[in-house]
């Protein structure tokens, strides 16, 4: 019965989660643009192009925490059957896939200038790469079966095999040569970004994750309204076929 | 219950063997993702009469703009030995001495005659005023060392 | 203010980078958004056409399952 409750305890919880998320997001917002693009130093060798970073790392950032999540939820839909998990790994995805996206192009944008390319096959890029190409195809396959239990299975465990990438990516300029420069903020030792920088990185960050929260809330409410139409549908189709009960017993 | 525990049993199992196995395959691709060699790395490894990546920094003092206005000489060390670098073409708003730099092109007659210039720079960010006043205190840390210990490190 | 619109001669990176990221962020809100009144509009209207009789019953576990009280409705009548 638990997992009948659940969603509506969501529904009640997220509403009042959603206005506090969407006003943080916008007051981050706001104070990481102001941060990043009128009182924040150039950098002593990349000038000016160092705003780039405030919009990159972020979404680099991002990208890697959304993955993890989706990966936790993941876990939890294929091991205890949570509807709610499946849910927000399936509302998640495109959160994660726009960063991710973000994360590229942008690199791209500082890249051409600073290394002299727009794009290099190194060990970062090409990992991220990859992440970006697992929630492409993660999207793909939930939407791919007719039954979305089964999507959801097959998603989950393409969410599950891709995690290995997470580790690759953030070790990645660590463990070989490569183009992309060493970790700054995350390391040993302490950051090696001044404080001043440091500033508008930490609030934009904020201001990603206010806003990954709001939207991932959205969404799941939407899937859960989506859900229960497909289960009204059913019903009105085939009668008594298609209802929660009939879905649980495909799912064992 | 009992299902519940298994299928967690069966997904640490999977997780723990789709680890080892990742683990496995990039220990063996070792080489091939490696983006760039370094001068110290040439001593050892067999280039021959191919393409490759050569990482390392641009020496102090070390380039010269070519009599014909398009070509840069420079040399690329990693501290421990160094490698001669002639390249025709723009350089990234990033090159200059004391900077890190990968460079693409092949070994003709001892020197490496690149195709392509990258600039790689290193994990450090700060206001000019801040690196300034670093190099007044006598704390301040040269990028190329900072940078070469990464090179070292590998 | 052209000098900030300059960015020390990178405008040509730097504001490209903030477009796309303003751009993908605010088309996905827009898109969950409309996604999100669409689907409410439309379990409304499927709601409003199907009265549930018996809503005290579901009213303690109403939302995912409400249809899941229908079928036992359906058999008895």
């Amino acid at each position: 019965m638990h997992r009948f409750a659940n969603p509506a305890r969501f529904l009640r919880l997220s509403a009042l989660l959603l206005p506090w998320c969407a006003g943080a997001t916008v007051i981050l917002t706001i104070l990481g643009l102001w941060f990043s693009l009128f009182s924040s130093p150039p950098d002593y060798q990349q000038g000016e192009t160092v705003r780039i970073m405030y919009i990159h790392v972020p979404a680099a950032w991002m990208s890697l925490f959304v993955y993890t999540n989706m990966a936790i939820a993941a876990a939890c839909g294929l091991v205890w059957k949570h509807p709610l998990a499946d849910l927000f790994a399936k509302a998640a995805a495109p959160i994660g896939a726009g960063f991710t996206f973000v994360c590229l192009v942008t690199g791209s944008l500082w890249g051409a200038p600073m290394w002299g390319t727009w794009w290099v096959w190194d060990a970062r890029l090409t990992s991220v790469l990859i992440l970006f190409f697992l929630y492409l195809g993660y999207m793909a396959l939930v939407n791919a079966f007719d039954d979305p239990q089964r999507g959801m299975k097959a998603g989950n465990v393409l969410l599950l095999v891709g995690i290995v990438n997470v580790p690759i990516i953030k070790f990645s300029v660590d463990w070989w040569n490569t183009l992309h420069q060493p970790a700054s903020v995350v390391r040993m030792g302490g950051p090696s970004i001044d404080p001043s920088m440091l500033t508008p990185l930490l609030v934009m960050a904020g201001a990603f994750t206010a806003y990954f929260l709001s939207v991932v809330l959205l969404r799941v409410r939407t899937e859960i309204a989506q859900r229960k139409i497909q289960t009204l549908r059913l019903a009105v189709a085939g009668g008594v076929a298609g209802d929660g009960t009939v879905h649980d017993g495909m799912r064992g | 219950m009992t299902r519940k525990k298994r299928r967690l049993y069966m997904l640490g199992l999977a997780l723990l063997g789709l680890g080892s196995a990742t683990a496995l395959a990039l220990t063996a691709f070792q080489d091939n993702i490696v983006f760039f060699y370094s001068p110290s790395q040439l001593q050892t490894q067999q280039v021959g009469d191919r393409n490759f990546r050569l990482g390392g920094l641009v020496e102090e003092g070390s380039v010269q703009k070519q009599p014909d206005g398009v070509t840069t000489a420079f040399r690329v060390t990693d501290t421990a030995h160094t490698v001669d670098v002639r390249y025709r073409g723009q350089l990234p708003d990033l090159f200059r001495e004391g900077q890190g730099v990968v460079a693409e092109g092949r070994m003709t007659g001892g020197v490496f005659v690149a195709r392509e210039v990258l600039a790689k720079h290193d994990e450090n960010y700060m206001p000019p005023e801040v690196s300034e006043a670093l190099k007044q205190a006598g704390v301040y840390k040269n990028p190329a060392e900072s940078a070469t210990k990464t090179a070292k490190k590998e | 203010m052209s000098e900030f619109l300059h960015m020390g001669g990178y405008a040509a990176y730097i504001w490209p980078a903030y477009g796309i990221a303003t751009l993908v962020l605010l088309g996905l809100l827009v898109a969950t958004w409309k996604g999100l009144r669409n689907a409410e509009a439309t379990l409304k209207a499927l709601e409003s056409a199907r009265p549930a009789r018996r809503r005290t019953r579901n009213a303690g576990r109403k939302m995912a399952d409400q249809s899941a009280g229908r079928p036992a409705e359906a058999s008895e009548g």
